[in-house]
């Protein structure tokens, strides 16, 4: 591979490893989001109940 | 007390046609990208590494357009007052400052390849986004440093206007100088596009702002329901 | 239309006659700019070109006004004056409008002093410069008055006005040095007329906004 091809190669990856990186870091917050709603049922649950 | 749940507030952009969104980007960046490698012809100057054209320049456009859009919804939660309009508006210019970073390292990849330097200030568009870098990252300093609340939105809304005209000055100003101040040496503007290359070019760039339609659809969605859950708890509390 | 620039006035002549009498940002800003130049001639190391000094002269400029900004606002914050003024029958455009013609009085006469000291220390001056720092003066004033009443909304204003500020200023150091050592001033001059007329009716058209609770 040529020297330009290796860059150009590169800069089509960082755009890849962009999306990748955005798909993780969504991927948390939806974990995240899902634990917190649990959360606030369980809260909704004893305030229904209490 | 009345309560505005984000999520309930069904005006804004959403997810219901976010698959269509999706597929969109996929086939028109995917097709694009192949047109551009199979089908445009090589550049006569530049050979192979003028394929780094397709990528930076479309991203490029995108991250402007994210601005553009950033700033429209500003000024429209400066006009109606409604609260949905901050989020929007914020979600946009986070989608450009991503965006413009790209940008910003596409483009230094490319000055690599052109020119052996990671970084030339002749580069007319790699200056300029670094402006508008500098200065939508202190939209961010802006955001954080102020207590969530109307005053917030509203200085949101009218940092993003002044980041919308700086645009155009700051192009003039990177313009001009050129001239005296740090003469253009380099610049990546050749002679006119052949037809196949623009097409190729095109279809690249269609891709590349449906890509951040999605994913500006998903990041507000879950921004959305961020606000809503934090609602809800104190609500509950 | 004349109660309009009778509140503007009013307000101008406040902010000027309070400094008048305390005293405390001008000489502040004065002293700032020579001990600035001063260091200047010790960052330089000798052979430096005249265009370098001119563009350290401007960056002198920028920072000097950063200075009195911080103050542009302060005084209100100490006396709780600012809901005050924001309460006051009179359009919140006006109040930007007299701020910021206060703090171009204050910028021009930290500029007297520092223009003749910079001329002094480092080569003589030319009338395009002087012109170019007048405009940058009113670009400065009016973007510089709107982000310090942004900034005031923040916890970290000290911090956060310079980070508004400077990405803003970018344009301005270019016009200015550009035509203080550019044979052909014109397009530099030109460019800076656009840029105050751009951001001055921006900046009093959203100042309303930006300082309403």
């Amino acid at each position: 591979m040529s020297t330009a091809e290796k860059y150009v190669t590169g800069a089509y990856l960082v755009l890849l490893g962009s999306l990748l990186v955005y798909l993780l870091i969504i991927a948390l917050k939806v974990g995240r989001l899902e634990e917190e709603l649990a959360d606030l049922a369980r809260a909704a649950r004893e305030k229904h109940s209490g | 007390m009345s309560t505005w749940l984000p999520s309930e507030d069904r005006r804004g952009p959403s997810l219901r046609f976010g698959p269509l969104f999706a597929a969109a980007a996929a086939g028109l960046l995917v097709g694009g990208f192949a047109l551009a490698f199979y089908w445009a012809p090589e550049d006569a100057d530049q050979g192979f590494s003028q394929k780094i054209f397709y990528l930076h320049v479309p991203i490029a456009l995108t991250a402007y357009a994210c601005f553009g859009w950033g700033a429209w919804k500003a000024l429209r939660l400066l006009w109606t007052g409604e609260r949905r309009y901050d989020l929007e508006s914020y979600t946009a210019i986070h989608m450009g400052v991503i965006f413009g970073l790209l940008t910003l390292v596409t483009g230094s990849i490319w000055a690599k390849i052109s020119w052996g330097e990671w970084w030339t200030w002749g580069e007319r568009q790699l200056v300029l986004f670094l402006i508008l870098f500098l200065f939508y990252s202190s939209y961010f300093m802006l955001r954080y440093s102020t207590d969530p609340g109307p005053r917030r939105e509203r200085n949101s809304a009218v940092y993003a206007l002044f980041g919308v005209v700086l645009i155009p000055v700051s192009f003039l100003a990177v313009r001009i100088a050129g001239t005296i101040l740090h003469p253009t040496i380099f610049t990546h503007e050749g002679a006119d596009l052949p037809w196949q290359m623009l097409v190729a070019f095109l279809v690249c760039l269609a891709g590349m702002l449906s890509l951040a339609a999605t994913l500006y659809r998903v990041e507000l969605t879950g921004k959305r329901i961020d606000a809503s859950l934090r609602e809800l708890r104190e609500l509950l509390a | 239309m004349s109660a309009y620039a009778g509140d503007v006035a009013a307000l101008a002549r406040k902010d000027l006659l309070l400094e008048f009498r305390s005293r405390d940002t001008l000489p502040a800003m004065l002293l700032f700019v020579v001990s600035a130049l001063t260091i200047f001639h010790f960052a330089l190391p000798s052979g430096s070109s005249e265009r370098a000094e001119t563009g350290l002269l401007w960056i002198a400029i920028v920072f000097t006004a950063l200075l009195g900004l911080t103050r542009a606002f302060a005084a209100e914050r100490e006396q709780g004056v600012l809901d005050g003024l924001v309460l006051a029958p009179c359009d919140r455009s006006a109040i930007w409008l007299g701020k910021t013609i206060g703090v171009t009085v204050f910028l021009v006469l930290a500029e007297l002093v520092a223009l003749p000291a910079f001329a002094l220390f480092f080569h003589p001056l030319s009338w395009d410069l002087v012109a170019a720092v007048a405009l940058a003066d009113i670009g400065i004033a009016s973007i510089g008055t709107l982000l310090a009443a942004m900034a005031a909304a923040s916890r970290a204003r000290e911090l956060l006005l310079p980070l508004l500020f400077l990405p803003l200023a970018i344009p301005v150091v270019i016009g200015g040095v550009g035509a203080s050592i550019a044979s052909n001033p014109g397009s530099f001059l030109g460019f800076l007329i656009l840029y105050d007329g751009v951001f001055a009716i921006l900046s009093w058209a959203s100042f309303e906004y930006v300082v309403t609770e």
